[in-house]
């Protein structure tokens, strides 16, 4: 890739009164470098092309019926009929141009309950993730960063850490099981209940990784060369910890949605009132045999979902790590030319 | 500290004794989590007809009037004592119950570990040694789609689509076809110590299609393992020297690779144990399988406190333990590690 180099080198001497961070061609080159990468794994390209597709199916399900309403006046959806609308259609119907997965035993339209729960199931899979992620992280921050022994905040990253290990021994199933059933069923309650079991792995994540960067040479040279700790603390740490947990966080999405599914399908999550894809697949597990396309339509909406982030965080990890995106743009580019100046 | 036998046992013991304090925070936050939110079930426990009489005697026995910790100080008093408190609807002692089912859940969970680590790692090493080509793509297939299947859609498919297709029940019947006398509460060893041979076809068609719901979701984790690190060790100049000596490719990959690739798979262990814990209790209630995990599924949707904080005491101590034995695996397989 000498042609891409070449470029940037020369807009960087063009604008060098600047005296920017980076030179601007980087960008540009990183950009066709992350595209080549994709190209040569075809399985993570698909996994960010289902992302991004389940995502915006989301967003239009819930947004389309609130933007059309506020415009003109009535209530339009992308979908071809309401939700949980029991005996509008002929009962257990099979798949068909009307009914693109069938009818199930209540005469509802099984496309429409399954494509209304996405938004919940991938909302809770973001929001659950996401605040476990900040609540997780900062605390594993702090418990990697100030360590020093015999200081006052040793004490409290041991105390950290100690609360995160017990936690770590629940199976964290039956945790959000009991704390959903005793707090009541709902959305947020059981929200709630996956958060207070989900956040001590990111404890554990981002102190090892802080306890690793934190004895990196560049990070002793900063030190020795006088940086303040918060330059250190956020130019040198915080900012190489942003990679593995993006890696983490996008396979954690997939996780999240099979466990909060389940704790529907055990009848203590979602209200049955709420299409949500364990709370359906309760619903439909009797007819399996009768009318498969029922339970295999929710089947197909989780392991389409979850794969997507599974594929996705799959690749981000080999994208986002330079020794492994060294390695993989070597065999991409496949006749073996040089790669970095 | 060195790797002799009583370096060894120390080793264990101190683990034992650090898994004192971890018992006893997940004691205190169940207690609590489950008290605060509701702190009076007994109307919930006594049902709706129920009078207030009754009611205030529920509240009485069980010390709900008292402060939480008052009523955690009486909690465990009983535990230490050995009483685990009772079930609100039928009064039985919780411990025995938990101590008679927890063998039929352990046989579950140790016939999907079987499965995970006999069928899981072989793939795993299937992949690595075709790196790039079909199989490697096939397998890497194979264990993404068991992520991404959550145990309950491979418990419902499995008990209510393959099972009655394939004319194998899963799940425990009421009545098996020869009853054989209950020693260890496992059906398979019990069918074995009887010498009953129909009963242990039997005791092992019941098992097969649960254990197979449970492990499914967790074989991608040690196929993924596995097939990463024999990545890193097949270019190796002792897995060079093996083949050059004129050993068998069956030999070279899975003696003196798989044996060294093996160090890092058996890291998650205890991380897949607890998942697969978790996931008793989604497997046992839809096959019907009379463990800890349909308890816990009971004693969680009945409000039934005292059981579900026993049963989060016996899936603390499966996941410490079986964290404990992946750490002693880790030092048996690596001999460069110490005991300490």
């Amino acid at each position: 890739m000498a042609t891409a180099t070449v470029p940037a080198t020369q807009a960087a001497g063009a604008s060098g009164s600047v005296v920017p961070a980076r030179p601007p061609g980087r960008l540009w080159a990183n950009i066709l470098l992350v595209l080549r990468i994709l190209a040569a794994n075809p399985l993570t390209l698909v996994g960010f092309i289902l992302v991004v597709l389940v995502s915006v199916a989301a967003v239009l399900i819930v947004a389309v019926p609130a933007v059309s309403l506020l415009i003109l006046g009535h209530s339009v959806s992308i979908l071809p009929y309401p939700a949980l609308d029991a005996g509008v259609f002929p009962v257990g119907q099979s798949p068909s141009a009307t009914h693109l997965f069938g009818t199930d035993a209540a005469g509802e339209d099984v496309f429409s309950n399954v494509m209304t729960a996405l938004p919940t199931d991938l909302g809770i899979g973001f929001s659950v993730a996401g605040i476990s992620l900040i609540i997780g992280s900062l605390l594993g921050l702090v418990a990697g960063f100030w360590d020093t022994p015999g200081t006052l905040s040793a004490a409290g990253s041991v105390a950290i850490l100690r609360v995160t290990d017990i936690f770590l021994s629940f199976p964290t199933l039956v945790l959000a099981l009991a704390i959903t059933a005793a707090w009541g069923r709902g959305e947020i309650q059981s929200e709630l209940a996956v958060i207070v079991t989900w956040w001590p792995f990111y404890v554990r994540l981002t102190r090892g990784e802080v306890l690793s960067i934190k004895v990196q040479p560049y990070v002793i040279a900063a030190r020795a060369a006088g940086v303040p700790e918060s330059k250190i603390l956020f130019r040198h740490v915080v900012r190489n910890l942003l990679e593995p947990l993006a890696v983490y966080f996008s396979l954690d999405v997939g996780t999240v949605i099979v466990t909060y599914s389940t704790i529907s399908y055990v009848g203590v999550g979602v209200p049955p009132s709420i299409p949500e894809w364990g709370n359906l697949m309760y619903s439909y597990q009797d007819s399996l045999l009768t009318q498969p396309w029922t339970v295999l339509s929710v089947t197909a909406a989780i392991f389409i979902t979850v794969l997507a982030f599974s594929l996705l965080g799959d690749g981000l990890r080999d994208i986002l790590d330079p020794r492994s995106r060294r390695i993989m743009a070597t065999t991409a580019a496949a006749s073996g030319q040089a790669e970095r100046p | 500290m060195g790797r002799s036998r009583s370096d060894l046992i120390v080793f264990v013991a101190k683990r034992l004794v650090q898994l004192i304090p971890v018992l006893l925070g997940v004691i205190v936050i169940t207690f609590f989590f489950t008290h605060i939110a509701v702190s009076n079930p007994c109307a919930i426990w006594s049902g709706p007809k129920a009078s207030p009489s009754t009611i205030a005697a529920c509240v009485k026995n069980n010390h709900f009037d008292d402060s939480l910790p008052v009523q955690f100080y009486y909690y465990l008093q009983g535990l230490l004592s050995g009483n685990w408190g009772t079930d609100p609807l039928f009064h039985t002692p919780v411990l025995p119950y938990l101590l008679a089912t927890f063998p039929e859940t352990l046989e579950l969970v140790l016939t999907a570990a079987a499965m995970m680590i006999f069928v899981g790692i072989p793939l795993g090493v299937v992949a690595a040694a075709s790196n790039g080509r079909i199989a490697d793509h096939v397998v890497r297939i194979f264990y993404l789609s068991g992520w991404a299947t959550p145990t309950y859609i491979a418990g419902v498919l499995l008990a209510i689509g393959l099972g009655p297709v394939l004319g194998v029940s899963g799940g425990a019947f009421s009545t098996p076809a020869s009853p054989v006398p209950v020693i260890t509460h496992m059906s398979v060893i019990d069918s074995i110590i009887a010498l009953n041979a129909g009963a242990t076809a039997d005791a092992l068609e019941h098992l097969l299609l649960p254990a197979l719901a449970l492990a499914f979701i967790n074989m991608g984790i040690a196929t993924r393992m596995t097939r990463t690190s024999m990545l890193e060790i097949l270019p190796l100049e002792f897995v060079k020297t093996a083949r050059m000596k004129g050993l068998g490719e069956f030999w070279v990959l899975y003696k003196h690779a798989l044996r060294n690739a093996l160090i890092t798979t058996t890291t998650v262990l205890g991380v897949t144990v607890g998942t697969m814990v978790s996931g008793t209790v989604v497997v046992e209630s839809v096959f019907k399988w009379p463990g800890l995990g349909e308890y816990a599924y009971d004693a969680i949707t009945g409000y039934d406190f005292a059981g579900t904080i026993g049963v989060v005491i016996f899936f603390a101590v499966v996941v410490v333990v079986a964290n404990l034995i992946s750490d002693v695996l880790y030092g048996v397989l690596d001999p460069r590690v110490e005991w300490r």
